[in-house]
């Protein structure tokens, strides 16, 4: 289904947890830029949660350092299935101009599996919303998936 | 019997934060008693991956240091470079820098604000500082082509000239703060929650911020006359007379709680709105970089041999860079980065100390941590009460058993 179709009526108002696993700061602050009343992502029910128990999408942002590996695999695991992780920024995608530490454990997707790439260093806070509208469509997949096979083990 | 207390782990990923940090609390009932904080989460090792690019290279690195003062961070940097191979920027390239300088300014204590109003729970406030913020992001789109790290320093000067366009948008937005910015400063300062929320919460006395090397707006709070604007002028300073904004020459005292640390950075936007405007009628004519050619300049910093120094006062406090370059060397031979952050995160234990935990976000907000910036280096003793990571005793073990290691079997 296109897109704009399915974003017509959302199917559910996402909830968004943020881990900033050694990023500059720049995303994060875009991020925020898209609960500002600008961008007001919280017009489509979407907002920041504080705990990743009560969240749907994860946004990372950064290249995952040493320290921070362990800790945002435990927020990953935190989040109740079904979930999506949206990373945000070029630095978590590709690592851009962090190459070469002794510190660094990334991209994101060497630790967690990702299901949206937003780019840019850092991205507009249109494009954070681009990425998250995109994440709705992966979450309803994986909840379809999770629903199928669900009924099949009850018959 | 003896109180029992009881220890709060926060972070390193919190609500309250927006960057990762540790921090544990030693509380009794509400009130802490201790605190240790642990730095060193996003430690990316920035210093060594500067030592294998060249000077033009790391501008783009030292510029994702924090992009939330990714202007001060650049030109720190490109003064020690300027420094080291003793280059001379025209001076309409001087006035650029510092006009961008004071924009960033003014976005970063806007979100400072912002965020501040956030952590006790002032949304509506928090919403009104997002939503002038905008403006200056949008300025700064304007005449950089970017919002957050504009790319627009060089080595000699900078990149894009103001163009009569670009003047007339900075001076809308002057004119815009102007008007509407006292509606925010009015609905914090004057609301009586907000006033009792931060009023004599988190107190740094001025015995103690000298004592513990705050820098900024936090030492300025604590009424510290302190200002590199102001006491080395760098760049177009000198010409335009900064004076250092402490909270006793507007209210009568400083206190140095966080009502302090709020009224200083908001009374500073309103300073570098005047500095904008000085710098814009007085902008000289003239070109904005000493040599056009990236290819000349590289080569250039090729055969530049010394160590530069560049000081600057960052939204958050002093920003120092330490530059070397070696001649023959295309790269960095050494550099290092000193952000505000690590001299303000002294003061946290002090700051905590009689407070209750539900203020302990605030404080660690007031000081306008930046994370990214302070994670320079592996820490090995944070605080002055702080944890001893690694002790003396160690570091000396380990450093013996490095020697024994390079010494001929």
């Amino acid at each position: 289904m296109k897109l704009e179709k399915y974003l017509e009526i959302l199917p559910k108002s996402l909830w968004v947890t943020t881990c900033n696993s050694g990023s500059c700061n720049g995303c994060d602050i875009e991020i925020v830029a898209t609960i500002s009343p600008r961008y007001d992502i919280e017009r489509f029910g979407m907002k920041l949660v504080g705990t990743p128990r009560h969240a749907d999408v994860l946004v990372v942002t950064g290249p995952v350092t040493t320290y921070m590996k362990d800790r945002l695999l435990r927020i990953y695991h935190q989040i109740p299935d079904p979930k999506v992780v949206v990373v945000v920024g070029n630095c978590g995608a590709s690592g851009d101009v962090f190459y070469r530490s002794y510190s660094l454990e990334g991209p994101v997707d060497r630790i967690i599996p990702v299901d949206v790439y937003v780019h840019g260093c850092p991205p507009r806070p249109e494009a954070i919303i681009e990425g998250v509208a995109k994440a709705v469509l992966k979450l309803e997949g994986k909840r379809k998936e999770l629903i199928c096979a669900a009924q099949g083990e009850t018959e | 019997m003896s109180a029992k207390t009881y220890t709060v782990p926060i972070g390193p990923v919190h609500v309250g934060l927006k960057e990762p940090i540790t921090a544990w609390l030693d509380l009794d009932g509400e009130k802490i008693v201790g605190a240790r904080v642990r730095p060193g989460a996003i430690h990316r090792g920035i210093e060594m991956m500067g030592r294998e690019r060249n000077p033009i290279q790391v501008i783009y690195l030292a510029e994702r240091i924090c992009g939330i003062c990714s202007f001060s961070h650049i030109t720190a940097f490109l003064r020690a470079v300027e420094d080291a191979a003793q280059i001379q920027v025209p001076a309409r390239g001087q006035y650029i820098r510092s006009l961008v300088l004071e924009l960033e300014r003014v976005h970063s204590h806007i979100l400072w604000a912002g965020v501040a109003c956030y952590s006790i729970g002032f949304d509506s406030a928090f919403q009104l500082g997002m939503l002038m913020r905008e403006r200056v992001m949008d300025v700064l789109e304007a005449y950089t082509g970017n919002r957050v790290n504009y790319g627009v320093g060089t080595v000699g000067g900078v990149r894009w000239d103001i163009t009569p366009e670009v003047d007339a948008v900075i001076r809308d937005m002057i004119r815009y703060y102007r008007s509407e910015f006292s509606a925010f400063y009015d609905i914090v300062t004057q609301d009586p929650i907000a006033k009792a929320r931060m009023r004599d919460v988190g107190v740094l006395s001025y015995e103690d911020a000298i004592r513990l090397c705050a820098l900024g707006p936090t030492a300025r709070a604590s009424g510290v006359r302190c200002d590199l604007r102001w006491s080395a002028p760098y760049e177009a300073y000198g010409d335009l007379d900064v004076k250092p904004v402490v909270p006793q020459d507007y209210v009568g005292e400083a206190r140095g709680d966080v009502f302090d640390r709020f009224l200083v950075r908001v009374l500073e936007v309103y300073q570098s709105l005047d500095l904008m405007e000085k710098i814009l009628d007085g902008l000289p004519e003239g070109d904005i970089v000493f040599e056009k050619s990236v290819v000349k300049v590289l080569s250039l910093l090729k055969k530049a041999e010394g160590t530069g120094w560049g000081i600057i006062e960052a939204p958050r406090g002093d920003d120092s860079r330490v530059v070397h370059l070696t001649s023959g060397n295309e790269n960095l031979t050494w550099w290092k980065v000193r952000a505000p952050t690590y001299a303000n995160a002294v003061s946290w234990p002090v700051m905590f100390m009689g407070n209750e935990l539900a203020d302990a976000p605030l404080i660690i907000n007031s000081i306008d941590p930046c994370i990214s910036c302070m994670e320079r280096m592996l820490v090995t003793n944070a605080g002055t009460g702080g944890e001893q990571i690694m002790t003396r005793e160690q570091l000396l073990d380990l450093s013996r058993e490095k020697t024994r290691r390079l010494m001929p079997a």
